[in-house]
């Protein structure tokens, strides 16, 4: 029962969260603009911002087969160096809401993202340093559960900013 | 050589669009299982890390091997020569189409990643059986659609035998393909023998066939078309001297194993103390998969046409049975990494496995079975694959 | 150095990264050149791709090994992210990276306790059977799985003889660690903490934890270097690969069994 209480919180604030959310203004006619949040880190890109918009995918896929196959981990063009400096402040994530800076474009654009079916949305540190989870980031909301309190979207974040 | 008339079947009454409607709402169905597990993920399904394959493969498996089979008759009729066949060779050619179609659509929907399998198509490693196949399959389809082009166009009448000895010579390599995939592994035990690779062959012939065989009859009889008692007996003694061929390389396939003592445990596992499986193999197996056929079709009871169905209907439950043994009961066997020791772990190592195949998996499998007989009832309609008339007079008159 | 303007504020910048593995280099050089060569496996700068002069392996000495520690199991599944089967609501489906086998000779009741993980085949079998290549071996050793063309067919997990292998059931809902990921679809297995061999660790999750345990059982190292502690280890120890018939060539060897 008590699980269930924190669950039905858990989906109140969201919805709230989700509601609070939606407040910006529509924009008139055509599909509402992305949203585009300014990176909380560094002052510009590792490349031109029109060149990343064109060719994000591009240099991050020849990025990934070096990465994986061969061992080379350079940082730049890599996809953490991207979450850690474009993870909302809100979130803490690239793609939790749909403000987010990866999902807002692409839903945009209605391209779809598969990285985040595997790579973590979160900057590195965030999940591990979090006073709740700092071994077993992925019960986070099952020892929040057992507390008896809800979660918040921050807290699931667990920014650590 | 008398001439024989083909056909279009009318396709207009309600016994049609009910037979097309009822197999087109297990295609349905099977469609949405399989979104239902690509949603959720195969944690809905019965298989787990232990039984990593489950009863999709069981039915994609046998239909790709049964695929290969059907194509027969048509083989029979080319590359044999044997003109009493001709006229039963387009139906081969397009079931042969449609249960690979069907079978791989299950195989392709069942993958973890369903939605990357443009990925399957343009990264190959050329080591792996899987590749290979990817590569057999494909062929098959160009191949049997150019003889059954060949078959069904006047002008390329020429090209049919070459085109029917291509596509025999590709089926035999399919199928020894599809018997490799189990064969070429090395890890478990009742696989990695070459045995596999023939044994899938004749089994082939004898799913087959009896596909092929219910199909026949039941496209006649639905149709109100004669189909005489000739081509009945020719292919049943032929689907009798299949189902023994079974039923042999069975017997030598386990003796082998028998004979040696690291495979004592394993074979012991299927043969005797496997519970579910070894009734499986037994009674599903051998007793209505080989024996029960066997009997029917070699005495009397194999001249009634209702007894001929019957003996097909068990080869093909049987030929079911046999993958699912041959699939499943090979993963429950544990690993043997420490021969002579018992092993416990919270991986489930040195114990049995267990699964229950889930609803979806089972709806899957049906649903490519469906699309099968539903691409067939589809081509029999649009395409003239069946002749008017294969009564004993049509059918005596192509053998003079 | 055309990649300092975005991580200008990261404090592991490029810059800091490659000066320290330079100062590795160059204090190497001073060093015994053994000594230097372990420095030059283990600190490979991160613009350099993984080497076949390097082959990492592991010897596991089984006799140190404590019946019901399971130290390794949970250090690897903390490192990596996957969630413990004790704590999962499929535990037959559950992920599972690294396990505890408890061995157990009926006729002599002789015990055993090995952790078995993904024994990194010189000739791996998942690596052969896999029709994408997605399966790979990566020029030091380490056998991965390249998720990004994996289609999750588990012909891999067919093919593998020490059952190392899981296909992830569910999906992970972004709980996956930012330096290992993994997700729904597809197979996965121990990849000796790939980010911390490339991150200059020169160990793994569990090895560290074993080491903290106070057991040792578990010895990680680059098996091609004839001066490093494992190569060391391995002239002295008579060793096992499991499954030796098979002629794999294992980077895991196994003390006592």
């Amino acid at each position: 029962m008590k699980r269930l209480l924190a669950l039905g919180a858990v989906v109140l604030t969201t919805a709230a969260l989700a509601w609070a959310g939606s407040e910006e203004p529509a924009q008139s006619g055509g599909a509402p603009k992305p949203v585009i949040t300014k990176a909380t880190k560094g002052e510009h890109c590792v490349e031109p911002n029109d060149f990343m918009r064109r060719n994000h995918m591009k240099v991050l896929l020849h990025h990934r087969d070096e990465t994986v196959i061969e061992g080379i981990r350079t940082k730049k063009y890599s996809l953490k160096e991207c979450i850690n400096c474009h993870a909302s402040e809100k979130t803490g994530s690239v793609a939790a809401s749909k403000d987010d800076f990866c999902v807002s474009c692409h839903s945009y654009a209605a391209v779809k993202i598969d990285c985040f079916d595997c790579h973590s949305t979160k900057p590195q540190g965030s999940m591990a340093m979090h006073p709740l989870n700092a071994e077993t980031a992925h019960y986070a909301h099952k020892l929040a559960a057992q507390a008896g309190r809800p979660v918040s979207t921050e807290e699931m974040a667990g920014i650590a900013q | 050589m008398a001439s024989i008339t083909f056909r279009e079947v009318e396709g207009g009454s309600l016994k049609y669009w009910l037979l097309f409607g009822g197999i087109g709402l297990f295609v349905l169905f099977g469609f949405l299982s399989y979104l239902y597990m690509h949603h959720h993920g195969h944690v809905v399904t019965g298989m787990d890390n232990q039984i990593v394959w489950g009863l999709p493969h069981v039915f994609a498996v046998f239909l790709i091997v049964a695929a290969s089979g059907a194509l027969n008759v048509a083989s029979i009729a080319s590359v044999f020569n044997k003109p009493m066949y001709k006229p039963l060779a387009p139906l081969s050619a397009i079931l042969a189409l449609a249960l690979l179609a069907g079978g791989l659509l299950v195989l392709v929907l069942d993958l973890g990643r369903s939605d990357r399998l443009i990925v399957a198509m343009t990264h190959f490693n050329f080591k792996s059986m899987f590749t290979w196949n990817v590569f057999l399959y494909s062929g098959f389809f160009v191949l049997v659609g150019i003889y059954l082009w060949t078959m069904l166009d006047r002008n390329v009448k020429a090209y049919s035998k070459a085109a029917g000895t291509a596509a025999f010579i590709w089926r035999l390599t399919l199928t020894t393909g599809t018997g490799s995939l189990f064969g070429f592994l090395i890890a478990r035990q009742l696989y990695g023998s070459s045995m596999l690779a023939p044994m899938f062959i004749i089994m082939s012939f004898a799913y087959g066939l009896a596909i092929y065989l219910i199909v026949l009859a039941a496209a006649y009889a639905w149709t109100g078309r004669p189909l005489g008692n000739a081509v009945m007996m020719r292919l049943k003694t032929l689907l009798a001297v299949f189902v023994a061929a079974v039923l042999y390389f069975v017997v030598v396939y386990h003796l082998t194993n028998l004979y040696f003592a690291k495979m004592g445990p394993v074979e012991a596992f299927i043969l005797r103390d496997g519970g579910i499986f070894t009734s499986l193999f037994w009674v599903g197996q051998i007793l209505v998969g080989n024996v029960i056929p066997l009997v029917i079709l070699l005495t009397g009871l194999g001249k009634q046409r209702s007894w001929i169905m019957i003996a097909s209907a068990l080869v093909i439950l049987g030929g079911i049975v046999q993958m699912y043994v041959t699939i499943i009961g090979a993963q429950a066997y544990p690993l043997d990494m420490f021969p002579g020791m018992t092993v416990k772990s919270s991986f489930y190592d040195g114990v049995i496995h267990s699964y229950t195949p889930s609803t979806p998996e089972l709806f899957l499998g049906l649903g490519g079975v469906a699309v099968a007989l539903l691409m067939t009832t589809f081509a029999v309609k649009v395409l003239r694959l069946l002749p008017a008339s294969l009564d004993d007079t049509t059918v005596a008159a192509l053998e003079h | 150095m055309s990649d300092t303007k975005m991580s200008d504020n990261t404090p592991d910048s490029p810059e800091r990264r490659r000066f320290i593995s330079t100062a590795t280099v160059a204090a190497g050089v001073t060093l015994v050149p053994g000594v230097m060569l372990v420095e030059v496996a283990q600190g490979r700068p991160e613009d350099q791709p993984a080497s076949s002069a390097v082959r990492w392996g592991m010897l596991i000495d089984a006799t140190k090994c404590a019946s019901g520690c399971d130290d390794c199991v949970s250090a690897c599944s903390t490192e990596n992210g996957w969630t413990p089967v004790a704590e999962s609501k499929h535990p037959t489906q559950a992920p599972q990276w690294i396990r505890k086998l408890e061995l157990q000779d009926p006729l002599t009741q002789g015990q055993t306790n090995l952790p078995m993980l993904c024994q990194h085949c010189a000739e791996p079998p998942c690596v052969d059977v896999c029709p994408t290549g997605a399966s790979f071996k990566r020029d030091d050793g380490i056998v991965l799985v390249n998720r990004h063309i994996c289609i999750g067919c588990r012909y891999c997990m067919m093919a593998c003889p020490y059952k190392a292998r899981s296909l992830v059931h569910e999906p992970l809902n972004d709980t996956q660690k930012p330096d290992v990921p993994r997700g729904i679809g597809c197979v996965e297995a121990c990849t000796f903490c790939v980010q911390k061999v490339d991150r200059g660790d020169g160990t793994t999750a569990c090895a560290e934890a074993c080491a903290k345990s106070g057991n040792n059982a578990i010895l990680f190292g680059d098996m091609n270097d004839p001066e490093s502690e494992i190569s060391k280890r391995l002239r002295e120890l008579p060793t096992k690969q499991v499954r030796a018939d098979l002629n794999l060539n294992l980077g895991v060897r196994y003390h006592g069994i």
